[in-house]
């Protein structure tokens, strides 16, 4: 059979989601954001909520996130989008709203706004992107950058003595009463895609049904600061970055 | 029944990452030799009888340029 032959709307079964803009992203290539954008305009489409979605995007790589998924946007101040995202669903309660973070955003200059929302258990959907790097600024050390990993501002590797250790703060926040649906997750394969776009989808779930704050952290590469291709990040992130964040629902009730 | 499916690539919007390349089960997809406007080696079914239609392709590539098509013969 010709490839033509195939090629016919009625045999489509995969397409770009409605919901992402037609905009180019600005991330490098293999860059992990795009993934999670989409899992998310996905399961924004599935959902049928585009209009009833407020994203709140964070200062880092993702700040352009208002760009590319067509839903309602806010951004906010370093590290502050829970505590804009509290305010946005408090004033909208039968809104979505999802706190979209990195790892600079979330587990270093937002540490304080992460956890109080956490603990208050607002009704909203963080998530967390990982790659153990400050992106955007040009690869520096961030809190969950593993030991004797190379970075701009540890070019020996971080070590205990000088930097103290990665941060786990997934763990941290799933000992919280606010919590509801703690997870860590991954984009580098269609399967753990799969399960991350289920993840997310439960995560609007609890929202709507009032349970609780939920947390979706995403394992992710940066290549470009990592300086690897963007396979090769992948191979990196598995073989480094699982055994210290092991992937799997860390809390669900 | 056998499935037979075929991708279609916006080859100005791909930027040669790879992960489609290794991620596809029948190793159908490659990186081509000549680039897009923007300078990358845009992707494309180099064994276009082998592909089975799974979208493994299409989920993971991070900048959502690839469409799948699928037939059953």
């Amino acid at each position: 059979m010709d490839v033509k032959d195939i090629i016919k709307p009625e045999n489509l079964v995969y397409s770009k989601s409605k919901v992402l803009t037609d905009t180019v992203m600005h991330y490098c290539p293999g860059c992990s954001h795009g993934v999670v954008h989409k899992l998310l305009a996905e399961v924004i489409e599935e959902m049928d909520i585009q209009d009833k979605t407020i994203g709140v995007s964070p200062v880092g790589c993702a700040v352009f996130a208002y760009k590319y998924i067509n839903i309602d946007w806010q951004q906010a101040a370093h590290g502050r989008a829970p505590a804009l995202a509290t305010a946005t669903k408090r004033l909208y309660p039968d809104k979505y709203v999802v706190a979209y973070q990195g790892d600079g955003d979330l587990a270093s200059i937002g540490t304080a706004e992460i956890i109080h929302a956490c603990n208050r258990g607002e009704n909203i959907v963080v998530i967390f992107i990982n790659n153990a790097i400050y992106g955007m600024t040009g690869g520096q050390m961030a809190p969950t950058t593993l030991l004797d990993m190379k970075t701009a501002t540890t070019p020996y590797g971080r070590s205990v003595e000088l930097n103290g250790h990665p941060l786990k703060i997934t763990e941290l926040v799933a000992q919280l009463e606010g919590t509801c649906y703690v997870t860590r997750q991954s984009v580098h394969t269609p399967a753990s895609a799969r399960r991350t776009k289920r993840a997310i989808k439960k995560a609007l779930e609890n929202s709507a049904q009032k349970k609780g704050t939920s947390l979706i952290e995403v394992v992710s590469t940066c290549n470009s600061n990592w300086k690897l291709s963007p396979v090769k990040a992948n191979d990196w992130m598995v073989e480094n970055m699982f055994p210290f964040y092991p992937l799997g629902d860390i809390k669900d009730r | 029944m056998a499935i037979k499916g075929a991708i279609v690539v916006d080859t100005e919007k791909c930027k040669g990452c790879g992960v489609c390349v290794v991620n596809c089960p029948t190793q159908t997809i490659a990186l081509a030799k000549k680039v897009n406007s923007k300078g990358y080696p845009y992707c494309y079914m180099e064994n276009p009888d082998t592909c089975t239609g799974c979208g493994n392709c299409a989920i993971v590539c991070p900048d959502s340029v690839i469409t799948v098509y699928r037939v059953k013969i």
